[in-house]
């Protein structure tokens, strides 16, 4: 049975973390801060893995199959006896896993920010918010109803909020957590409707109960919510389609994605925190949280998850190709990497073989999470060294720079699906589910891995090599600090080793959409095409970017207007300016905003003068003089007098 | 039309006369007056209806001490000679509006109801019937009312001693902080 | 005609909305006493002519007025009183300046 203590104090170390550098940090551990929230996440990591051991070694698997355990329920706010919001750990194949990501790769950043942030005036409250992040995200993790998802979700929204306006003197910073917290608020507000919706339908708000009766056809729930329909389709398709908003906003999935890219404004180990590993998967957790719902209650939303999915894996890899800032391109490879784990999903089916993509999309959550939180904390160390984030202020830097440039190769090859890493395994696994789902999306993945070897390598080159070695001079403060100290290099090499082994953990032993094993089966010759596609790649950035050269400008100006496109991100923000400013500002806000001020306002004004007149009438009455009280008075007594006896007799 | 009608329709003539008189005078000493006139007019009735001992009374206490106390009020806090200030009109005809209905209403009333004249043997009025009445203490007797306005009549000597008392220790002070209280209020 | 219950009756209600409306428009204190005093003679008189014409039998009437003339002087005492008073800390008796009740 699960270890109700351990599982519970994983979250509760980094709360206590947060509340206690919250409150006293700045007073009372101006330096120990750092040190006093890696030591409480370490002990988290540890609780995280020993119950993950215990879980798929010990107590998880029952007849063969790994059962969903609920750790710990307590009532939380009950509205009435049966109706209630509680607080749960839910122990399951995926959230034992999330867990062991979660902590595992904060503890890293816990350790990075030591090096990387070392003398930060609010070093204290950097390491709270970490510890707020770190206790929300496992808070969301082992959430047992979709309502305690939900609060859990706000709070990572939050602390992603803080933490990527975390240099608040920095005006593009200030602007980019707004713009982070407004789209995916705006996203969560379809997530909330369709959680009222999923629970009202289900009548609980419990994962367990709600799955149970909203894939057995013949219940109740089932019936009536399949019944019920608005615009032609049913109250489930529309939860079900509502959550997935939820999740696409905070998974950055087209076109939900603008915030994505801004976000990199936040310190570097940050980005690689919540913009690349953690937080940004919360959205396919989610949607693999509830996958029985979705897949077998609701296909069709399932199959819209996918060509998100697909879409934005390709948008996002065209874009990436054309950034020059650094922590950009890796952004937009999370967002695509993030579309390959949602169009996993998307063409997944409920268990057995058929639910390969599934398992497929945990295992990619897994590996993209080793391996992008390496390459962000790799481009925080350059970014470090050099003081910039711009491609164009670098190269060179591989012999002033060594550990960084093998980590950061490894996580390329990683990335770009180069066997033996643990990138190749997992989009194997995804590319497979697709050519057994669904062609088109099979094709629109070929490709895109295709591109991300280009573009990952055009910025492994770019950092690396290209230029010759800068001179002393040009190297400002690189003699200072050089590479970095021992805490930031040793994340980045436990990283890298977990991106190399990770790949022959044989994952769908443990991960599966039922529960039961699954025995992914390769076919060598399945893999000669993307692994050839990505070798392409590679060698396309070599030819293009190893040596400095004018190559890649004349691409650019025989490309125009495919360039031009690509590099101002197909123009989505723009859109999206011109949908809020001029569309919705002009057509819905002014006039609204009239509405308010003359007849809103105005109903408001007429209420209040007319009270005003009112008691200004009344108050005379109360004069305070005799006579006027007196003449009321007998005034009163001959009406009453006349009533009593001529009316009422 | 007998002497003795003529005497009430004289009588009451006056008292209605002067009651008016008394109202709406602007000269608050002349309005004393005719309200001096008026009680008198009304002991006349007192006289006519053969109630000689309350005449009496209404003379000595209403005429001889009320007015003469109303008067010395007067010259303690008015100067005499000038008008009284003119009441608001409005104020005015709303009061005789209400004044007239209320006085309609009541004679209407008086003149629909029947009054039972009792059968029983008059008792005459005169002192000794009154002062063995006034003293009783069985079943009709006015002792204990009797005893209760002598206290309360010793309850108001006190009372106007105490307000006139409390008065002349510190007036300024208690001036001034009323008004800076009003003030701060308004 | 003779005078008689009803003629009284008429004289009292007439000096007492006399009073009242004496007591409604004026805006002296001392001549508002005054009407007060009209009022409670009109009463007086409705006492006596109750008395006088329906219980002669009784004297209960004429004590009631007793009684009242007792207060009367009892109250007039009291209100000059407190008119003086008045007149010491407002320095006027315009009923109009008095008007603290309104707070």
């Amino acid at each position: 049975m699960p270890n109700v203590t351990a599982i519970s104090l994983i979250p509760l170390l980094p709360l206590a973390g947060f509340l206690l550098l919250g409150l006293f940090g700045r007073k009372y551990f101006k330096n120990s801060s750092g040190l006093i929230g890696t030591v409480l996440l370490l002990a988290s990591t540890v609780l995280a893995l020993y119950t993950a051991y215990e879980y798929f070694f010990v107590y998880g698997k029952v007849a063969g199959v790994y059962e969903k355990f609920v750790a710990l329920q307590l009532t939380w706010l009950e509205f009435s006896p049966g109706v209630s919001i509680d607080m749960g750990l839910i122990i399951d194949p995926i959230s034992v896993m999330m867990l062991v990501v979660v902590t595992f790769i904060s503890l890293m950043v816990h350790i990075y920010s030591l090096g990387y942030l070392k003398g930060e005036e609010r070093f204290p409250t950097y390491y709270s918010y970490l510890g707020l992040f770190t206790f929300s995200m496992l808070g969301l993790v082992l959430a047992s109803n979709i309502f305690q998802i939900y609060i859990f979700w706000e709070l990572v929204g939050v602390s992603s909020f803080l933490l990527i306006g975390y240099y608040y003197d920095k005006p593009s910073a200030v602007a980019a957590c707004k713009k982070a917290f407004i789209v995916t608020r705006f996203a969560d507000l379809g997530f909330l409707i369709g959680i009222l919706i999923l629970s009202f339908s289900g009548g609980t708000l419990d994962f367990a109960t709600l799955i149970e009766r909203l894939t057995s056809p013949e219940s109740n729930e089932f019936k009536a919510a399949a019944a019920s329909t608005f615009l032609g389709a049913s109250a489930l398709t529309w939860g079900a389609a509502l959550v997935f908003i939820g999740g696409a906003g905070k998974s950055a999935m087209f076109p939900l994605h603008i915030w994505l890219p801004d976000a990199m404004e936040g310190p570097t180990p940050v980005s690689a925190l919540i913009h690349a590993a953690t937080m940004v998967v919360a959205g396919v957790y989610l949607v693999a949280r509830l996958f029985p719902i979705f897949s077998v209650a609701v296909p069709g939303v399932l199959e819209i998850i996918g060509w998100v999915g697909a879409v934005s894996a390709i948008v996002a890899a065209i874009i990436a190709c054309t950034q020059t800032d650094i922590k950009r391109v890796l952004a937009y490879s999370t967002m695509s990497q993030i579309g390959f784990m949602m169009f996993a999903l998307g063409v997944s089916n409920y268990g057995g073989e058929a639910g390969l993509g599934y398992t497929a999309s945990m295992f990619h959550l897994f590996t993209h999470a080793m391996f992008k939180a390496l390459l962000f904390l790799g481009a925080g160390a350059v970014i470090h060294y050099v003081h910039s984030n711009d491609m164009k202020d670098m190269g060179g830097l591989r012999k002033f720079l060594p550990i960084t440039h093998i980590t950061f190769l490894i996580a390329c090859l990683a990335i770009a699906g180069v066997p033996p890493f643990a990138g190749f395994f997992s989009k194997e696994e995804i590319l497979l589910a697709a050519y057994n789902n669904n062609m088109a999306i099979y094709w629109i993945a070929l490709i895109t891995s295709g591109i991300t070897a280009f573009y990952m390598f055009r910025l492994y080159f770019n950092i690396f090599w290209s230029k010759p070695a800068p001179s002393p001079s040009e190297r400002a403060g690189g003699e200072v600090h050089g590479e970095g100290g021992f805490a930031m290099m040793m994340p980045l090499v436990l990283l890298a080793v977990g991106t190399a082994a990770a790949g022959f953990i044989p994952f769908g032993e443990y991960v599966s959409s039922d529960g039961k094993p699954l025995h992914a089966h390769f076919d060598l010759s399945f893999s000669i095409a993307p692994v050839a596609l990505g070798l392409i790649g590679i060698f396309t950035a070599f030819w293009l970017y190893k040596k400095q050269n004018d190559k890649p400008t004349k691409l650019a100006t025989s490309l125009g207007g495919i360039y031009k496109t690509a590099y101002n991100k197909f123009y989505i923000d723009e859109i999206y300016l011109f949908i809020t400013k001029k569309v919705l500002f002009n057509l819905i806000g002014r006039p609204a905003a009239w509405f308010d001020k003359n007849i809103v306002d105005g109903l408001m004004n007429l209420i209040g003068n007319i009270t005003e007149k009112i008691s200004e009438g009344i108050k005379k009455v109360q004069s305070g003089k005799v006579q006027q009280y007196a003449i009321y008075f007998l005034g009163g007594v001959i009406v009453l007098a006349v009533l009593f006896i001529y009316i009422w007799k | 039309m007998t002497g003795s009608d003529i005497i009430f329709y004289l009588l009451a003539t006056l008292c209605v006369v002067f009651a008016l008189l008394s109202v709406t005078t602007r000269h608050i000493f002349r309005a004393a007056i005719y309200l001096l006139f008026t009680l008198i007019g009304i002991a006349g009735i007192y006289f006519w209806l053969q109630y000689e001992f309350i005449a009496a009374v209404q003379i000595v206490v209403y005429v001889g001490g009320i007015v003469v106390l109303i008067i010395f009020s007067i010259f303690l806090t008015q100067q005499t000679g000038e008008q009284l200030p003119k009441q608001k009109l409005d104020r005015k005809i709303f009061a005789a509006l209400v004044v007239f209905a209320g006085f309609a209403l009541t004679m209407v009333q008086i003149y629909q109801h029947t009054f039972i004249e009792t059968d029983e043997i008059a008792i005459t009025p005169t002192v000794e019937n009154i002062g063995k009445k006034m003293l009783a203490v069985d079943s009709g007797g006015y002792a204990l009312p009797f005893e209760v306005i002598s206290i309360l009549l010793l309850a108001a000597l006190i009372g106007c001693i105490v307000i006139a008392l409390r008065e002349k220790k510190n007036i300024e002070p208690q001036i001034q902080d009323d008004t800076e209280e009003h003030k701060g209020i308004v | 005609m003779e005078p008689g219950l009803y003629h009284i009756l008429f004289l009292s209600t007439a000096l007492f909305f006399i009073g009242v409306y004496g007591f409604l428009t004026r805006r002296n204190l001392i001549t508002m006493l005054m009407s007060i005093e009209l009022i409670l003679n009109s009463v007086n008189l409705n006492f006596i002519a109750f008395n006088k014409y329906l219980w002669p039998n009784q004297m209960d009437g004429l004590f009631f007025t007793l009684f009242i003339i007792a207060i009367a002087a009892a109250e007039a005492a009291v209100a000059i009183a407190i008119i003086i008073n008045l007149y010491r800390s407002h320095n006027s008796i315009d009923v109009e300046n008095a008007e603290d009740l309104k707070y």
